[in-house]
């Protein structure tokens, strides 16, 4: 089990106990931020900027908020949310990109959050299902899924949604086949798949009311 | 869960840095250095990443570091070029790709090819570069415990083994199939491949010389060189009168590496086929050009008898192994479907 900080400790603050180690990594992640983002990095100069193998603090970006992080260079995102950050809604199922469980938004495009590193996400946004919710209550697409039984064990769904509720903001009138093609990537390996398709049509229904 | 080794990470802001932060290949890395951890020498250049982690999480390959592609400027550029042509930058993912709009008004075989590739996900973060580069998916490859010829070692595992998904052309030495549907479309078109060094030299080479085929080499599926990055991809413009279409046939409809995919573009004038290509994927270890297929339509009216005979004109040649000659009919009629979709589209 390689070393990696944890969950408590950084809960509570403890990596950052004095204010010359907190510059010192803000500094880091700076410039880990401005050459993953594609900002000019002129403090760096000619020189490519080296980061790791040990861990790093990086900032992320998740629903909305910054959420500085300790990785090393191999940590997934995926990872980073969960182990981390406490981000648990976002599964990790294959852990190889093949079936989709832990797709969160990167600047509101899906993508499998396995198969990207935290430390290239950069100034990027990303959302979580605990994102998707808003203080008002659950986003239409999570009530549909509940009306229409569209889960059974539930560990595809944070996923499905992530990608159901991407579709309906570039999509707001899909039909099936839309569904069908946003949800390819998914395994739903109890076969809700008919499920999800009807709770995605209605909630697109439901949105379209609202707006 | 995760096996990756620890690398560090090199974020490049320039081609001459990231050439230079870079060791060398892939292929390279991984015949040199299967299984184990790598020396400190082993620098790779990273895109969209998503082969390269897959590699690195089943323990393929442990690079001491990876260099990021993201952050040089201009990689992820689509321009018109003065001659009509496209030219598409490297680091372009797929999703933008299949949905760029002169992408899919003036090359929909490769639109189609974006679209048809992966899933949503992947597509977001795959890259036009990565997919051309990515590594074969024979699952001998893929599995640690295999030192197949293509990783250093004596032997090819599935030309006597599970061939199901295997070449049924040009199938030795080594009998994996190229994994990029983009390439059976781009290979269609007459694309080029830029490639750049880290002294700004850049050499220009037709995608279709750009592949290895598994006589001339079998631990490589390219040319592509130590210190060499490939940074865009160069459409020729056509002529008004081309028709085209890609064509993926896989297990299931949903995200799945194609059983077979063909590329056909035709170039009509007064009626009769001027110019034609009819690139299979999934069949050959390079992207396959039905040469004889092609010498069927070329001179002719492309009439349902004549896509009837280039289909069938299009398996010569065939070697298929013990469990895939189940192909030669895919392919036979995927050859004349994608002749009547490219027709179709006018």
């Amino acid at each position: 089990m390689r070393a990696r900080i944890s969950r408590r400790s950084f809960l509570h603050g403890s990596a950052l106990t004095t204010a010359a180690a907190t510059s010192a990594a803000a500094a880091i992640a700076g410039a880990a931020a401005a050459a993953v983002s594609g900002r000019p990095v002129t403090e760096q100069g000619r020189e490519a900027v080296r980061l790791g193998p040990e861990a790093v603090r990086i900032s992320l970006t998740i629903n909305g908020s910054a959420r500085p992080v300790s990785v090393e260079p191999r940590t997934t995102l995926a990872e980073a949310l969960r182990d981390a950050l406490g981000l648990t809604g976002t599964k990790i199922a294959c852990d190889r990109g093949a079936c989709s469980a832990c797709t969160v938004w990167l600047d509101g495009q899906p993508i499998c959050s396995c198969m990207v590193l935290a430390i290239e996400i950069g100034a990027r946004h990303v959302t979580t299902i605990e994102g998707l919710a808003s203080a008002a209550g659950l986003h239409p697409v999570q009530t549909a899924f509940i009306e229409h039984d569209a889960l059974q064990c539930g560990f595809c769904t944070p996923g499905m949604l992530m990608s159901c509720a991407a579709l309906l903001e570039r999509m707001p009138a899909p039909d099936a086949q839309d569904v069908e093609r946003a949800i390819s990537g998914h395994l739903c390996r109890c076969g809700c798949y008919p499920h999800v398709v009807a709770a995605t049509l209605e909630a697109a229904a439901v949105r379209r009311k609202r707006s | 869960m995760n096996v990756m080794q620890p690398f560090a990470w090199v974020g490049a802001a320039t081609i001459s840095q990231a050439a230079a932060a870079a060791s060398g290949t892939v292929a390279e890395a991984m015949v040199k250095h299967t299984g184990a951890a790598g020396p400190e020498a082993v620098g790779i250049l990273k895109a969209g990443g998503i082969d390269l982690l897959d590699l690195m999480k089943e323990n393929l390959l442990a690079p001491a570091r990876l260099v990021n592609l993201k952050a040089i400027p201009g990689l992820e550029d689509i321009v018109s070029e003065a001659d009509g042509g496209l030219r598409i930058g490297s680091m372009v993912t797929l999703a933008r790709l299949g949905e760029h709009p002169e992408v899919r008004s003036r090359y929909p075989a490769l639109a189609d090819a974006a679209r048809g590739a992966a899933s949503p996900q992947i597509r977001n973060v795959a890259t036009l570069g990565g997919n051309l580069l990515q590594r074969p998916r024979c699952w001998y490859f893929r599995a640690q415990e295999y030192r197949c010829l293509r990783k250093g070692g004596e032997h090819c595992f599935a030309i006597s083994g599970e061939n199901q998904y295997h070449a049924i052309f040009a199938n030795r030495p080594c009998a994996i199939v190229h994994a990029s549907t983009a390439a059976t479309a781009l290979v269609a078109l007459g694309a080029a491949a830029e490639l750049a060094d880290a002294h700004g030299a850049v050499q220009r080479l037709p995608l279709e010389e750009f592949f290895v085929s598994s006589q001339r080499d079998p631990q490589r599926e390219n040319v592509l060189q130590a210190g060499q990055i490939m940074t865009a991809i160069r459409l020729p413009p056509l002529p008004a009168g081309t028709r085209m279409a890609h064509l993926k046939q896989g297990e299931r409809d949903s995200f799945d590496w194609p059983l077979a995919d063909v590329a056909v573009v035709l170039e009509l004038a007064d009626g009769l086929c001027r110019r034609a290509a009819v690139i299979l994927g999934a069949a050959a270890p390079v992207p396959h050009r039905a040469k004889a297929a092609e010498q069927v339509l070329l001179g002719k009216a492309i009439t349902e008898q004549i896509a009837l005979q280039a289909g069938q004109a299009a398996l010569e040649g065939a070697t298929p192994l013990g469990k895939n000659s189940y192909k030669l009919p895919l392919f036979e009629a995927m050859v004349r479907r994608a002749r009547a979709r490219a027709l179709a589209r006018g």
